[in-house]
């Protein structure tokens, strides 16, 4: 075995494979298995039997009715709501059950924040007669109740991680403790386009299905134009990565990525590393980081679980230097506000995490309402797992 | 001649092998820090592992996770903690001191800065785990920053590793070489693993500096193991942050039992 790459591991100054030596083999013969199957006929095949005719691509494009009502914006949904397993998460665990199957691995294991990526791999653990450990954060286990028993259901061994803040930061840290002493059964279904080569550039391109898919439903909407600006919520960043690939190159196309701001930016208590953060070394990867001077990471914060990590994916930082995309940031309450809105006036109730993208959305259409324009967002996820959660805030403020 | 190549020498002059214990600065506080260290080295250690406190510590186990967050707690950052390696560095100027940093806090303040401030602590050599062997090959800088320093780049050499990655550890690696018993985080809950002697021998024919065994090393015996085995010494963390925990309410016992741990692991060592 080369102990070189074989793909870049950067993405400009960012990426890079930051882990200890005892992994590095691993990650080579995942990068390895990626560049023989990626373009294998077979391997392509079982791929799109399972995206069409197990997990329900492709997804529809829907042009919202109602809450764009005053102004001139047309907001199109990218619906991966409508995946099975609830969410985007389920395109990529697929492609990466079938590289671990064919590097003979018998167990997975993966990190969650909201439960999304745990429930898409305790699926494809169950397709596939996998072994499968979800680390979760214990605070996570707790808000993202129903997703836990999902995981459960499906098999999983759902583990509640107890250090720190005891929220994704944690599970990610932990699952990479359990990968070093383990990799030789065990293939690490890391569930966004972040951490060590090649995870990023892996996940990128079993997502970017999205961003293809949603391109040409627009052009067919739209007599063949693009739209003016594709809108995703930026947690891990992989929602985002997997609409953004194909439009990258439409330089007509503005590309916007939105940060949880939590409480508000100037509270601290955000998770808005690529509009608020330093450059880092943190997961396995050089990107921007929510730290301190000397490099201690701090604890993020937001209302959805999913967007709770003070890291973000390297290309991610590499788009926002290179100014192909930008890094916007909504608030806790916009993004329930959103939530709300998209729950009464178009009968969809988002997932928080996408709930953050619509926000942004509609804040653009309502600050230019007669401007003409089209904004394509990427509703990433259902929000029945939320259901629990919001509940509860509203009931509090006595709104419900 | 630099302090390991120096007590690598005198140690073969005696016929012994190095004891390494590691610590984590800042544990139980910064203030018993300075004396928790002149413990080890009192009690016979022939070169110090130290860590800088880190908020998310991937490669290690419960037990020295928690001595981090302890010494985060104690308000320990990356300059009280060179502080107290200058103290130490003044009172024992012949022991080797080797840092073993998370990479985020070399990176943070600027790789340059870190190993200025290394220099100007009397540190001699840093070992950043989460920097492996093909990061280092394309990314001059850590080479380049720490030789410019006159610090020594120590690496881990894992036993998985195939012979082409461990000849050009070997050829890397500067002052002495961490030699890893097994996989996994650190923590002694799993023995030492497997017998080590063919990647010793493996190493030295490759260049390397002489090489420690850690992980899994807390009794002993597993020094003895480990130096009949052909390892120049062994380091022990865990097994030494465990008797620190235990001792939280009462530091004087806590600087007699680590002393007193040190001192029989060190005897262990004599060929």
């Amino acid at each position: 075995m080369s102990t070189e790459t074989l793909l870049n591991p950067f993405f400009g100054e960012y990426g890079g494979m930051y882990v200890p030596q005892i992994l590095v083999p691993a990650l080579l013969q995942l990068e390895k298995a990626f560049v023989q199957y990626k373009d294998d006929p077979v391997f392509k095949a079982e791929l799109n039997d399972l995206l069409y005719n197990y997990a329900g691509r492709p997804t529809p494009l829907t042009l919202c009715r109602n809450i764009t009502k005053g102004t001139k914006t047309k907001i199109y949904l990218k619906r991966e709501d409508l995946m099975h397993g609830g969410a985007h998460k389920t395109n990529q665990v697929l492609g990466q059950a079938l590289l671990a199957k064919r590097m003979g691995k018998t167990r997975i294991i993966a990190e969650t924040g909201a439960g999304q990526h745990g429930v898409a791999t305790s699926i494809v653990c169950a397709l596939f007669g996998l072994q499968c450990r979800i680390y979760m954060g214990a605070v996570d286990v707790k808000r993202q109740e129903p997703n836990v028993f999902r995981m459960r259901l499906m098999g999983a061994e759902v583990v509640p991680v107890t250090t720190g803040i005891a929220t994704l930061k944690e599970a990610c840290t932990e699952a990479l403790r359990d990968w070093s002493g383990s990799f030789e059964t065990t293939h690490y279904m890391l569930g966004t386009a972040a951490g060590p080569h090649p995870f990023p550039t892996i996940v990128k391109y079993f997502q970017k299905i999205i961003g293809e898919e949603a391109k040409q439903q627009f052009k067919g909407f739209e007599n063949d134009k693009l739209p003016d600006i594709v809108v995703a919520a930026v947690g891990g960043g992989s929602n985002a990565i997997g609409m953004f690939t194909d439009f990258v190159k439409e330089e007509s196309v503005r590309l916007v990525g939105v940060e949880p701001a939590g409480y508000g930016i100037e509270t601290g208590k955000h998770g808005a590393p690529l509009g608020h953060g330093d450059k880092g070394i943190f997961f396995g990867a050089r990107s921007y980081n929510m730290q301190d001077k000397y490099g201690q990471i701090h604890e993020s914060h937001s209302i959805s679980a999913g967007l709770d990590f003070p890291s973000v994916g390297p290309e991610h930082a590499y788009l926002k230097d290179s100014g192909r995309a930008e890094y916007n940031s909504v608030t806790d309450e916009e993004a329930l506000n959103a939530f709300k809105e998209l729950s009464l006036h178009e009968g969809i109730i988002p997932a928080l995490e996408s709930s953050h993208a619509v926000a942004w959305a509609l804040k653009e259409a309502r600050a230019n309402p007669d401007k003409e324009q089209t904004i394509l967002v990427n509703l990433s996820g259902r929000g029945d797992k939320d259901i629990f959660t919001v509940a509860n805030i509203l009931k509090e403020r006595g709104e419900f | 001649m630099s302090r390991y190549e120096k007590l690598f020498a005198d140690l073969k002059a005696k016929n012994e092998g190095a004891f390494v214990p590691f610590m984590t600065i800042g544990d139980p506080t910064v203030e018993d820090s300075f004396k928790v260290l002149s413990a080890l080295i009192d009690g016979g250690a022939d070169a110090l592992e130290l860590g800088i406190p880190f908020s998310d510590p991937g490669a290690d186990g419960p037990t020295i996770q928690e001595s981090d967050r302890r010494a985060l707690n104690s308000g320990a950052n990356t300059v009280n903690c060179f502080e107290v390696i200058k103290k130490i560095r003044q009172k024992y100027p012949d022991t080797p001191i080797g840092l073993l940093m998370y990479v985020n806090l070399v990176f943070a303040p600027g790789i340059d800065t870190f190993f200025k401030l290394c220099a100007d602590s009397g540190v001699d050599s840093v070992l950043i785990p989460d920097v492996p062997l093909q990061m280092i090959e394309m990314e001059p800088v850590w080479q380049e920053e720490a030789k410019k320093n006159g610090v020594d780049l120590v690496m881990l050499a894992p036993p998985n590793a195939d012979d082409e990655t461990l000849s050009k550890i070997a050829k890397n690696c500067h002052g002495y070489i961490y030699l890893l018993s097994r996989a996994g985080v650190t923590g002694v809950e799993k023995e030492a693993g497997k017998p080590i002697s063919h990647i010793v021998k493996f190493l030295k024919e490759n260049g390397a500096p002489p090489a420690l065994l850690g992980f899994g090393i807390s009794k002993p015996e597993h020094v003895k193991q480990a130096i009949a085995d052909g390892a120049d010494g062994a380091i022990s963390g865990s097994a030494l942050v465990k008797i620190l925990a235990q001792h939280l309410d009462d530091t004087d016992a806590m600087y007699e039992a680590l002393k007193q741990f040190v001192s029989e692991m060190k005897a262990a060592t004599k060929r």
